[in-house]
């Protein structure tokens, strides 16, 4: 039995199909909406909104919060990470590659949509069928939205004829010691990444995608994430994970390309579909909320070998300090221990990646009624064994963090290079 | 749902009083007698409403054929039905239990219809805390009985009123207004009662039986589609054959789980067996909405 109905005889609308189909080309014709949405991208993929036909109102947005889809790297890996995440992992059911080119045209026509702040689509006003756009972000702002897409290694089975293509460095990551990974929190054939300065907005666009998937791939796992938002920190100082700890300050510069080229780019050393792409490493790491809170400040400033009010490290008051690991104390200990989380992540310098974590909070462990709360770890790079792996490595064995932090889940993805306008995303590989 | 009844009272008792004959004499069989006549009855009663579309789409044919498969359907609806109350009612607790389940999946395979006729629905199949406790009747009252308490102890009011509210559903059914419209939403409400009662073992909390009423529910979805599948076919064929690939895909999914001539206990059935049931429903559903597409031009 169904719960309740709302079925009420509304016969109407059924022959009003002709006119509204008329009445969306007249708008869509007549007033230039492309203007009026303010991306500079949107021509095929408009809906008609409902427009009025009034003169065409002041721009709705301004390009500031709008971070172009298209271009020759895909957005989401450099840019200044937005206020919110929301995260998933899909499995195709298809086995038809065919199907999965289908699948990443229609979701780059969407994505284009979605990052713009327009509508998905072109069945907004039929009374008769479901819209093609969900509708929860129609009149908000892009709000800096960006989707950024990979494949994992399963990608490269013996499924759709890919296994030569798989680049050696994209492999399920090797066992690190104190791991404790469920299944459920694991892998993936495709991922997409999306951030927004609005957690509606970045929904919406999974929920989307996800929608148009249907038939071709199903959610693996989802999980959303936050920072601080702008409006809480309007100076954009280097966030705080949910330990109240400082997390980025050593991160490499976005702004200096050929750092950039070095940590986190494809280039001639890659196969040809991923030049200009970049490997993700996804790590989902439950923290041990109750046992860090009564752990006293000098254990958890030891632990991250940085003060916990500046991010300084250990001895030092600015925050973008450089770290001194060969300070010595009077008795010649260590200013900073080596086994804090700091050091053990720094190793010689060498070897860098660009970290672009989230916090999330998925409410609480039934089991246990402790938070069910942490970071999904994000890092970009142009080699996954030689950076992620070699650092992981180090710190899996003795960082003191170990101890109020598990890692529940783990996956890869190698994120494609961009895409131009006419062309998909994935083209590279798949086309 | 756009649906629409009118009847005059005296159509009603007439009708009643057909249903209950029709049924007494063809108590053997599945009756095909029963069937012809309903069609007459049918091409007569859906002239008007399909005459106003202005559609360039003809659905008469289809929605005559779906009004003889509905009274089909409703006429082993009470014939099952009769047989599992009358277990009930002389205390056969396996008989009943036996019954129960396929009884049914006439019902579900027109859930639609008979959610459109009033307090018909709730009356037949409300779950536990649907309706305030004092009004709860029909079949999950009685399956509470058998599964949970193992008696049919107590029950033989429910199963009179079962009975009656089943013959009740026969005669109201002759006077539902169908249009085009109502198919096309009816398909996609029926995967839509698959995919928020029966995939979460919500719908059959005693018995078990959720795979019964899941694929019943597909059948009567996919019994639409192919009445509306030549008017589909015509205005796009790519979507017709979306739809159809994955009506074979999702049953592909549920034949493992047959069991002589019924379907294993929901219970048996892994959390990644039900995900992935659930999965391919909403890939059929996905398209099957936007069936949609034929009633414009």
């Amino acid at each position: 039995m169904k719960s309740k109905n709302s079925k009420d005889a509304q016969g109407a609308p059924l022959f009003d199909k002709k006119l509204s189909r008329r009445e969306m080309l007249r708008l869509t014709g007549a007033s230039g909406l492309g203007l009026l949405l303010g991306g500079g991208s949107v021509g095929g993929i408009l809906a008609a909104r409902e427009a009025t036909g009034q003169a065409a109102p002041a721009p709705l947005v301004s390009n500031a919060e709008v971070i172009p889809f298209y271009g020759s790297r895909q957005a989401g890996i450099l840019t200044p990470a937005q206020n919110f995440l929301c995260f998933a992992a899909f499995d195709l059911t298809t086995t038809k590659l065919a199907d999965v080119q289908k699948l990443f045209q229609s979701w780059t026509e969407a994505a284009a949509a979605l990052t713009s702040g327009s509508l998905i689509g072109s069945v907004n006003d039929n009374p008769n069928l479901p819209p093609t756009d969900t509708g929860e972000a129609d009149g908000l702002t892009p709000s800096k939205c960006t989707l950024t897409f990979g494949v994992g290694p399963a990608m490269f089975d013996g499924r759709f004829g890919l296994a030569a293509k798989r680049p050696s460095t994209l492999a399920d990551l090797p066992p690190f010691a104190g791991d404790s990974l469920e299944p459920q929190w694991c892998g993936g054939d495709l991922c997409v990444q999306a951030c927004a300065d609005d957690m509606q907005v970045a929904f919406h666009a999974i929920r989307n995608l996800a929608r148009i998937a249907r038939g071709t791939a199903v959610l693996r796992w989802t999980q959303e994430g936050f920072q601080r938002t702008g409006n809480a920190d309007p100076k954009g100082g280097t966030p705080r994970n949910l330990l109240g700890f400082k997390d980025g300050t050593g991160n490499p510069d976005v702004t200096n390309d050929s750092e950039m080229r070095e940590v986190v780019w494809c280039g001639s050393e890659s196969p040809a579909w991923m030049q200009g792409g970049t490997y993700m490493a996804v790590r989902r790491v439950r923290l041990r909320i109750e046992v860090w809170d009564r752990s006293t400040l000098s254990d958890q400033e030891a632990t991250f070998g940085r003060h916990r009010q500046t991010g300084a490290p250990i001895g030092a008051t600015d925050e973008f300090a450089k770290l001194n690991l060969d300070a010595a104390d009077p008795e010649g200990k260590p200013v900073i221990p080596p086994d804090s989380h700091s050091a053990l992540a720094h190793g010689d310098g060498t070897v860098k990646m660009l970290r672009r974590s989230y916090s999330f909070s998925s409410g609480m462990d039934l089991t246990t009624g402790q938070l069910d709360a942490g970071l999904l770890f994000i890092s970009f790079q142009k080699d996954l064994v030689k950076q992620f792996v070699s650092i992981q490595k180090r710190l899996s064995k003795s960082d003191r963090l170990n101890e109020y932090m598990v890692h529940t889940g783990s996956a890869v993805f190698a994120c494609f290079p961009g895409v131009r306008e006419g062309g998909y995303i994935g083209e590279t590989l798949l086309g | 749902m756009k649906f629409s009844y009118a009847f005059p009272a005296g159509l009603l008792a007439a009708s009643i009083l057909f249903a209950g004959c029709g049924n007494d004499n063809n108590s053997n069989n599945n009756g095909n007698n029963s069937g012809n006549e309903s069609a007459a009855t049918a091409a007569a009663a859906t002239n008007a409403p399909a005459a106003a579309a202005a559609s360039a789409a003809d659905f008469t044919s289809a929605i005559d054929q779906y009004r003889i498969y509905v009274i089909e359907q409703c006429d082993e609806f009470v014939k099952q039905t009769e047989a599992f109350t009358h277990a009930v009612k002389t205390g056969k607790l396996e008989d009943a239990k036996a019954l129960y389940a396929p009884a049914r999946m006439y019902y579900e395979r027109i859930e639609p219809i008979a959610e459109a006729l009033g307090d018909l629905d709730p009356n037949i199949d409300a779950r536990e805390n649907d309706v305030d406790p004092a009004e709860w009747r029909g079949f999950h009252k009685i399956e509470q009985a058998l599964w949970q308490n193992s008696t049919t102890g107590g029950m033989a009011g429910v199963a009179d009123q079962l009975l009656k509210d089943a013959q009740l559903l026969r005669a109201k059914v002759e006077t539902v207004d169908i249009d085009e419209s109502l198919l096309v939403t009816g398909a996609v409400e029926l995967l839509n009662e698959v995919s928020s009662s029966k995939v979460t073992g919500e719908e059959e909390r005693y018995s078990h039986t959720d795979l019964y009423d899941f694929v019943a529910n597909v059948e009567g979805a996919q019994k639409i589609y192919e009445l509306l599948k030549p008017e589909l076919t015509k205005k796009d064929p790519s979507l017709a054959q979306t739809i159809g690939e994955r009506f074979d895909a999702l049953l592909a999914e549920l034949a493992p789980f047959k069991s002589g001539d019924g379907y294993v206990s929901y219970e048996t059935l892994k959390e990644d067996e039900v995900r992935k049931l659930s999965q391919n429903l909403d890939a059929l559903a996905e398209p099957l909405s936007n069936m949609g597409t034929i009633l414009g031009v």
